[in-house]
């Protein structure tokens, strides 16, 4: 537990390196949502090819990654209409939103951008309401 | 050449989502029950990612991308509706379970059943987006 700090640094350091890569030398920002809205709506068909390259990168890496970790879980919630309901407030809410927590939190924070530092007020603060209301409240979550 | 550094830069992101413990909903879910037993990691894990983008931004000045094209155009500063109530919709939806969009896909090979029905709800989510925008705005326009 008193590890997990410099774990989380050393793979933030990974996560930003990786945004720095996109924007240096292919001159994009590196926003999840949009690299993969882009696909879904039809809206990035003319890069498809470095989205789908993005997308690939970061689905193989953890996955050939998972032999050096013991376990890893994501312990998602069983209830799954919780998931789906989820699942659907997050892809409207981050196209309608124009970005996530990669594009508006990490590259739009570091370069000042206002509308990323009120994005990240706003989904932080309300991911924090829904778990106090759903995990103590409710006892949902 | 644009799509292999692409795949780079993916898998860089990946390998950072794991090593940083980001892919796990409990961390994530931790860093938002701050009345519960709060856990600080994301906050390091997003410290950690702003200081080598904060210099990448700085080393855009003046340059053009390594592969050529135009850096992106200087942030809006309108914020506008939409940002504040998609950010509402995505923090609850992130909140509730403990995924956003980057782990959602990285997690595919290790999330198990609820990951990937979160993946698909998602992606039907973002197709379903565009309608939810243009009511946000026509609300916007009448009020």
């Amino acid at each position: 537990m008193q590890q997990d700090w410099i774990w989380g640094l050393v793979g933030g350091g990974l996560i930003g390196t990786a945004g720095a890569i996109y924007l240096l030398v292919n001159g994009r920002i590196m926003g999840a949502s949009g690299i993969v809205g882009g696909l879904v709506d039809g809206s990035g068909k003319t890069t498809w090819l470095e989205r789908a390259a993005f997308l690939l990168g970061l689905l193989v890496v953890p996955a050939l990654m998972l032999p050096l970790y013991a376990e890893v879980d994501t312990h998602v919630t069983s209830n799954l209409a919780l998931v789906i309901i989820a699942g659907l407030l997050v892809g409207i809410g981050t196209r309608v939103a124009n970005g996530c927590t990669s594009g508006h939190g990490v590259c739009g924070i570091s370069r000042l951008s206002l509308r990323g530092i009120v994005a990240t007020v706003f989904y932080i603060g309300a991911g924090g309401i829904t778990v106090l209301l759903f995990k103590h409240i409710l006892g949902v979550i | 050449m644009r799509a292999l550094f692409a795949l780079i830069a993916g898998g860089v992101f990946g390998a950072g989502l794991l090593v940083s413990g980001m892919a796990d909903t409990r961390k994530v879910q931790g860093w938002l029950d701050v009345f519960g037993e709060w856990d600080p990691t994301l906050a390091f894990v997003m410290g950690g990612a702003i200081i080598p983008m904060a210099i990448a931004w700085q080393l855009t000045r003046g340059r053009q991308p390594v592969l050529g094209g135009e850096f992106p155009a200087p942030p809006e500063p309108k914020l506008g509706h939409n940002l504040v109530v998609g950010s509402v919709m995505f923090g609850m939806g992130w909140g509730l379970v403990g995924l956003c969009p980057g782990p959602a896909i990285a997690s595919l090979s290790y999330g198990g059943v609820g990951g990937a029905v979160f993946l698909v709800a998602m992606l039907a989510g973002m197709l379903a987006a565009p309608p939810v925008r243009a009511r946000i705005d026509a609300l916007a326009g009448s009020a």
